[in-house]
Formats: structure tokens, sequence, C-alpha cells
């Protein structure tokens, strides 16, 4: 009878052991894992962890840098050339389309003394200008409208404007240079592909080259991101309501 | 004479319910159901996991062959679930490269484009908006990030404003790392900190040790329209995640481990993003790391970041 009674307390605690086994088990498939082996599955995750950080070869690490290496193009946008400017309206012959800068400008002598647009009587009046203190034919060549100049009067290509922005704004040039400014798509790893990078004036107008204000209008939606609703007690990170408060 | 006296024991002819065996009893059919319960969850797993799935190893395991099925695996899968083509390959670190990133804090105006791209490129849950990269607004004069508002949408930059994308810094001493109970979150040799997503058990040990916010859990599974699937899949990357597990910016491995830039770099339209290999002396982050005075986030801390911040004007 003892034998009996303690052979069923065995089963019963085999049982009970069973099952709580299979509830850690139930428990940790719930919980979103692949690996079934639990404690198996951690063993064999650390000495993974081990191999992988212990074969670093740091002496390999410095020969791809110095190895000679075709490099793909870093290809910069250009303007095509001189600037064309739509006609508004056909001219006395019916004509539509576009005309470069010389069109005009060929016929008409430059005047020196007018600075901006607003000191215009006739055309380009309208046109914006915040660019320092600069006047027209700072960077636009007098002697020939379609090309730009330098400080020392060196004549500048419209598709090289960037040589000219550069003559002032150098710090900006350098970080241009060195690949800290203006962007960029393609590869940061040049020996596996190219570059496009952008142009001064595909960013900055160069009349008005403060970079524009933008509107955000991709926000995540999460349960911490939601504005707050009306009423809500904690004003949360917006540190505006944060100083109401404490006033 | 001959009645038997009162007190004897007679074998009873029925079985008497003792409280003992009542009380066996009852607790017998509690076990049982507990038992019941517990199991239940197996037979809804049964039919949602093949034995393929429920076996399969941690990534740093498998072999070559192992990889392939699982990849095979999960390219039907998404097939199945999203109705995308995809493809999943397994991008390991070039050997000599170390990541490294920087943001220009002058030329960050706040516009987001970034953590839209973010959201694209890396297969996030439409619903949410979700992406590896939050924006703070904040306060000039101060770095804390606490002061950081992420749900400004006024035009920017705003008066009087900064603005500090936040996203995974790539620690070089990672305190998610440590944090991680099953080792499914490691840190590679090019510096990624990555995630098995299929050893990962959803503790969110990883989201509370981050000073910097830079990990995801998934409540939900994602929600992803077939035609806006990115099918250029990496296992450790941006292939779609299950519920129930966290996730992290990679540095776009699937892109930077095959030479690409990363996509928050490329959608950046102020250009204040620099990202490059540090071990290349002559590439454009050592050049930046010489010559400006950047910073890192929260420098107390000891996490060491891989992600650089500075200001240049």
């Amino acid at each position: 009878m003892h034998m009996v009674m303690s052979i069923r307390r065995r089963a019963i605690r085999i049982f009970w052991i069973l099952g709580g086994l299979l509830l850690i088990l139930a428990v940790r498939i719930r919980g979103g894992s692949g690996g079934a082996q639990a404690d198996g599955g951690i063993l064999v995750a650390q000495t993974g962890v081990i191999s992988t950080s212990g074969s670093d070869n740091r002496a390999g690490r410095r020969v791809v840098a110095d190895e000679p290496r075709d490099r793909f193009p870093v290809t910069i946008r250009r303007p095509s050339g001189t600037p064309l400017i739509e006609l508004k309206q056909p001219d006395p012959l019916g004509r539509v389309g576009r005309v470069t800068c010389s069109t005009c400008h060929s016929i008409r002598a430059p005047i020196l003394q007018k600075r901006s647009p607003a000191d215009l009587t006739q055309f380009h009046q309208a046109m914006p200008l915040e660019h320092g203190e600069l006047a027209c034919y700072a960077c636009h060549n007098p002697e020939n409208s379609d090309t730009l100049r330098l400080a020392d009067g060196s004549v500048v290509e419209y598709a090289d404007v960037m040589n000219l922005c550069a003559q002032c704004h150098g710090f900006k040039a350098q970080d241009y240079a060195r690949g800290l400014h203006g962007g960029m798509t393609g590869f940061w790893d040049l020996s596996r592909g190219g570059r496009v990078r952008n142009n001064c004036i595909d960013c900055h107008d160069p009349h008005v080259p403060q970079y524009p204000k933008m509107q955000p209008t991709f926000k995540p939606r999460d349960r911490f991101l939601a504005p707050p609703a009306h009423g809500d007690r904690h004003p949360s990170h917006d540190t505006n309501a944060r100083e109401v408060d404490l006033e | 004479m001959n009645e038997p006296p009162r007190n004897a024991d007679p074998m009873p002819s029925l079985p008497v319910l003792t409280r003992r065996t009542a009380v066996k009893g009852a607790c017998a059919t509690l076990g049982a159901a507990a038992f019941v319960g517990a199991v239940s969850p197996l037979r809804k797993v049964a039919e949602e996991l093949t034995p393929a799935e429920f076996f399969q190893q941690h990534y740093q395991e498998l072999s070559d062959e192992d990889k392939r099925q699982v990849f095979a695996r999960l390219e039907a899968q998404t097939k199945e679930e999203y109705g995308a083509e995809v493809s999943i390959a397994d991008d390991r670190p070039i050997p000599g490269t170390k990541f490294v990133y920087a943001i220009n804090l002058s030329l960050c105006n706040g516009n987001g484009k970034c953590v839209e791209a973010c959201h694209h490129e890396n297969n996030h849950d439409r619903a949410t908006n979700q992406s590896y990269i939050r924006v703070l607004e904040m306060p000039k004069g101060t770095m804390d990030m606490a002061q950081g508002n992420m749900t400004y949408s006024e035009t920017v930059p705003a008066e009087g404003k900064f603005y500090l994308p936040v996203q995974c810094q790539q620690c070089d001493n990672p305190p998610c790392v440590h944090a991680c109970p099953v080792q499914a979150t490691w840190k590679e040799e090019d510096g990624i900190v990555v995630v098995d997503y299929n050893w990962c058990i959803g503790c969110r040990y990883c989201e509370a040790a981050c000073p910097y916010h830079a990990r995801r859990f998934n409540w939900k599974k994602a929600e992803i329209p077939a035609d806006e699937v990115n099918p250029d899949q990496s296992y450790l990357s941006n292939r779609i995640r299950p519920a129930g597990v966290v996730e992290k910016c990679t540095y776009c491995l699937h892109r930077t481990r095959r030479g690409r830039l990363p996509a928050c770099l490329e959608a950046c339209p102020t250009g204040a993003r620099v990202f490059g290999n540090i071990l290349d002396p002559d590439s454009e982050i050592r050049w930046l790391l010489k010559n400006k005075r950047v910073f890192i986030l929260k420098e107390q801390l000891g996490t060491e970041p891989a992600f650089f911040y500075f200001f240049d004007e």
C-alpha cells in the first residue's frame, strides 16, 4: 500500500513538472520567438557572438583603403549653359519661344549705376534680389551677357557657375569639395559605383540664395507621438507648454 | 444475538467520498484544466509555425544552406502575406569598413524627408508611419533631448529652434546589446548593431536600455500595399519584420554593405548628412571628424556612438 502511494505521488509530481515545462514553452512561443530550445539556444547564441567578434581581422582592415582601385566618377550636375528666357507673349512677328540674355542685351548698353531690379525702369523690375549687397554686374558680365564674371574680370561660363559662387563662399566650397555640403546620391564606396552631386544653384536660387523654408509633411504616428489631447494634464515635450506651466 | 456490533468495520458496498478524495479529485481537475490551458497556445502555434520556423537556429549559427532555406521561406511568406516578390539577401560586412554617420545641424531644417525615406526604404508599417528616425525640434541653447518636440508641424526652420535628427547611433559600447537576454542583437565588424528578428523574444529590454529611443517594438503586423514593398531586402535589415519583435536602424546595411549611401542621406534636401568609412583615411567622414567640432549625444553615458553631430555656422 505504501509503495503504491509513493508511485502515485511520484507520477503526480512528474505530471506537474511536465505541465510546468510545457507552460514555459508555451509562454516562450507566444512571446514571438522563432527558437524553441530556450536554454540551448542562448548557449548557441553566446558562442556565436564570441566567435564573430573574436575573428575580426584588424590587420586586414586597412588593406582595402590602400589598394589601388578603379574609382567610379563623381558627377556634378551642371546647368546646360546660358539661361533661356521664355517669352511671355508672341513678338510683333507672332513668334513664340525662348531667347538668350544677349538677344536683348546685345542691343542695349549696360548701365553699371543700376544696382538692383528696384533701380530699373524697364524689365526685370519684379525680380527678387536678396543676396547680400551684390549688384547685378557683380556676377553678370556687362561685356557679354551670356556669361558671368569673377571680381577680377575673368569670364565664367554659366555652366561653371560654381566657380563664381566659390569666389565668395570659400569655406562652403571647401566643404563641398570634401563631400560635406550639397548632398549626394549613389555610392559611398566609389570602387563599387559612382555618385551624383548637386550644383550650388540646384538648391540655392542665386538671386535669393537663402535655403527656402519648408513644410514638414511626414510624421510618424504612434501612441507616444500623438499631439497632446485637449485638456491633457501632461504637456509632454512641448517646451512652450512647459514654460507656460512654470509661470 | 447474531446482530453484528454497531461499531464493527464492514466492507463498504459503495465508495465513500472522504474529504481527502474530494480534495485530490478537485486538484486533479484543476491540474488538468491548467494543463489544457497551458498547451492551448501550442495548437495555435502549430497552425502558424512550420517546423522549419520553429526550429530555426540563431542567425550566427546558420549554415549557408540553412540561410538559403530560411531566406526562401521568408520570401515565400512575403509573397503569400503581402503579394510582393522580394529578394532577401545576406549582406555581410565589407572587410576594412567601419561605418560612421554625421549630421550638420547648421544645415538640417527639420523637414523630415529622412524620416519619410526611412519609412519607405525599410518597409515600415504604413498605418503608423513608423520610421527609425525621429527629428527633435530643440530650443536653441540646450542639448537636453527631453526638451525636444517631435510633433512640430509648423513651417521650418522655426525662429529660435534647431533640429536634431536622432536614430540608432550604432554605439561601440551598446547598452541594448548588453541588455538582450537571448543575444538576439549584436554588433558586427563594420560597427552595425543588428537584430536577428527571428530570434528576438520581444522582451523589449533593449528598447528600455537605449538612451536614444532608437529601437521600436512591432506591436502588430506591418501593413504595406504590395506595390509599395521595397523588394530589395536583407535578412538583418529591411525585410518585413514579424510582429512582437524589436527593430532598429541598420544604417541601411542592405544598401551600405553594397557600397551605396543610406536612404536617409540620399533623401536629405539640405545635404546635412555625411556617411562613410572611418577606416579609409581619404573618406569624407574622416576629413569631417578631423576638421569640424563634432560632438556626440549623451556622451556622459559612455555609449561611444558612431554618430556625430556638428554646427559650422
